[in-house]
């Protein structure tokens, strides 16, 4: 029995028909990026030229795209790149601390109001983030906070699906005895939390860190509602902008789709490199919520 | 301190709880962990509830200044045709998006679950890719695809002697709309579904096969109702997903021009009744009655498959 799950593994997994669909489904889902890939070679010529779409035209140029691209309005993308960054570690960041200590709380002690506390925290799943942006941004008007980066980091650090998670995860990773043992060892409360609970938990603080992180890069409404001025934009709010303003004047605006393509492809790398190299961790960490 | 003596015996009694003297640390200690982040939800999601709650109850008058209406503002939005268009274009949306969604990503998993080549492997990661994918770029994305201007459809349908569906036009941007959502999600619920699979126990299969189940049912008998959990939750994830629907549309709207009005969604609504018009209340009303709306829903799915999914007990 201890070797049912290597047999499984050698056993006939080859499935070539499968396979052929797999093949089919990859197309789909690269298809985007490969016609950003090939896109951003080209100048306004080579994408309205009437060249194949899905190929390379005559000039491939990402230098030139590169330079235009980091120059254009006073270099003002690479800003919004490092904005993106910020918003993305110090939101993500804050809202997995917060996380990690909620769900140890709430799997671990028995407090005075944590069943009520919870079961709140279970319907606020439930509330779509996006209802929040309209009174969250009047609220923060009112406050003076909008137009500054707090207006989009503050609300960044509420993640009550994170809390949800850390909280099983505990829960089932965790076993009490441990914790006893280390209490009976003398050890405080926050150093047993420190070195006793926290190392455990590692694969489940990586996955709420990335899924904090990802949603904190790709927030759009919240700070498109929040910010006016566009020196504080995110990426994402700044090349909607840029998409905006090139679509609004037709042929003038043919300049400006190279660098918004290639600024899309750009955008896009930092988070497809967290991907790629974190992926042991969050592939198990996403069947937290998944499981018992 | 009272309520958890008393509460204490309803519990099996917990290892933690054991020792004398812990209950009083334990509720310090517990809010001592749960207490900032409960400071976070109390100014940052309970806070704008009441305060869009607040607001919506008012209406700003040009002569006289805020006026308390009680519920105007949203008997006008139940009976407002721009509002009403957008929640009816929603639950469209959500009624045929979402069983495609599922069928696909379960589809991927299962098929995932059963092929382990290298190849797999990779086709596993690069489905879930566009996850990571701002939706407003992954809408960008599309959206040059879809273009007349600069898109690959006019060659390649011009190649099998079609003509190209314009996807951006007035008929078809809701189907161009379904795809971006579909290319966005499916891996990432592929995933959830995928991570479920592989936490079951193989021996189930070997008890199975023994008691000669075919793959089929191995698929439909033990797999699937094993991992219901995990496709309630993606369920739930999609419901609240596609009720709030907002970037994509807005991305696209620039570059289909006029096939998506500024009130396409309710969440477009709002944002133009807030921001374009200035009409806070209004615009208030119409996110607290989606946000309560979409509660709803998701709750009653949630009560009634609660025999099934994990995620309320």
């Amino acid at each position: 029995m201890t070797t049912a799950p290597l047999a499984r593994r050698g056993r006939a997994s080859r499935h070539l028909p499968l396979q052929i669909l797999l093949g089919f489904l990859l197309v789909y889902f690269l298809i985007p990026f490969w016609w950003v890939i090939v896109n951003s070679s080209k100048d306004a010529a080579g994408l309205f030229g009437g060249g194949s779409a899905l190929w390379f035209a005559g000039e491939v140029d990402y230098l030139g795209n590169l330079i235009d691209l980091f120059s254009y309005d006073g270099g003002i993308y690479l800003r919004w790149l490092l904005n993106s960054t910020l918003y993305a570690v110090v939101g993500g960041v804050g809202a997995t601390v917060l996380a990690v200590a909620a769900g140890y709380g709430f799997a671990k002690f028995r407090f005075g109001g944590r069943r009520i506390g919870f079961s709140v925290l279970l319907g606020s799943v439930m509330v779509p983030t996006t209802a929040l942006v309209i009174p969250t941004f009047i609220m923060f008007s009112e406050l003076g906070l909008t137009n500054t980066i707090w207006a989009v980091i503050l609300p960044t650090l509420l993640n009550p699906f994170g809390v949800y998670l850390m909280h099983i995860y505990a829960r089932d990773a965790v076993p009490d005895e441990l914790l006893d043992a280390a209490r009976v060892d003398g050890a405080g409360e926050l150093r047993t939390f420190a070195q006793v609970a926290l190392p455990m938990l590692r694969p489940a603080i990586v996955t709420v860190l990335l899924l904090s992180i990802v949603s904190s890069w790709n927030n759009y409404f919240l700070p498109l509602a929040m910010l006016s001025d566009n020196r504080l934009y995110p990426v994402t709010v700044g090349i909607g902008q840029w998409q905006g303003i090139a679509s609004a004047n037709n042929a003038g605006g043919t300049s400006l789709w190279s660098i918004i393509i290639l600024g899309s492809l750009v955008s896009v790398i930092p988070l497809v490199i967290a991907f790629l190299t974190l992926q042991k961790y969050w592939q198990g960490g996403l069947a937290i919520g998944s499981l018992k | 301190m009272t309520v958890e003596l008393t509460a204490a015996p309803t519990r099996p009694p917990s290892k933690t709880s054991r020792r004398a003297g812990t209950a009083a640390r334990q509720h310090i200690m517990g809010w001592a962990f749960v207490g900032p982040f409960a400071i976070v939800f109390l100014a940052l999601l309970v806070a704008p509830l009441l305060y869009a709650l607040y607001l919506s109850l008012f209406q700003n008058q040009l002569i006289g200044g805020e006026r308390f209406v009680l519920f105007d503002n949203y008997l006008k939005a139940f009976t407002d045709p721009d509002f009403l268009d957008g929640a009816w274009f929603v639950i469209r949306f959500s009624v045929i998006l979402i069983p495609i969604q599922m069928a696909i990503s379960l589809a991927m998993a299962l098929v995932l679950d059963v092929v382990t080549t290298a190849f797999a492997r990779f086709s596993r990661l690069m489905i879930f890719l566009p996850y990571a994918i701002p939706a407003v770029i992954g809408a960008l994305m599309w959206g040059f695809l879809y273009s007349k201007n600069f898109g690959p459809l006019a060659e390649i349908f011009g190649a099998l002697g079609a003509t190209a569906p314009d996807l951006l036009s007035r008929e078809l941007v809701f189907f161009g709309l379904l795809n971006i959502v579909i290319w966005q999600w499916a891996g990432y619920y592929m995933i959830i579904l995928f991570a479920a699979l592989q936490g079951i126990d193989p021996t189930l299969y070997e008890a199975a096969r023994i008691d000669g189940a075919n793959q089929w049912q191995i698929t439909l008998r033990i797999k699937i109702p094993l991992i219901m959990p995990a496709l309630v939750l993606i369920l739930v994830f999609a419901l609240i997903g596609t009720l709030q629907f907002f970037n994509e549309p807005q991305i696209l709207r620039y570059l289909a021009a006029g096939a998506i009005p500024s009130d396409y969604t309710p969440n477009m609504y709002a944002y133009q009744q807030a921001f374009a018009l200035a009409n806070y209340n209004y615009g208030s009303a119409i996110s607290f009655a989606l946000g309560a709306v979409v509660f709803v829903c998701v709750y009653i799915f949630l009560f009634a498959t609660r025999k099934r999914g994990s995620f309320l007990s």
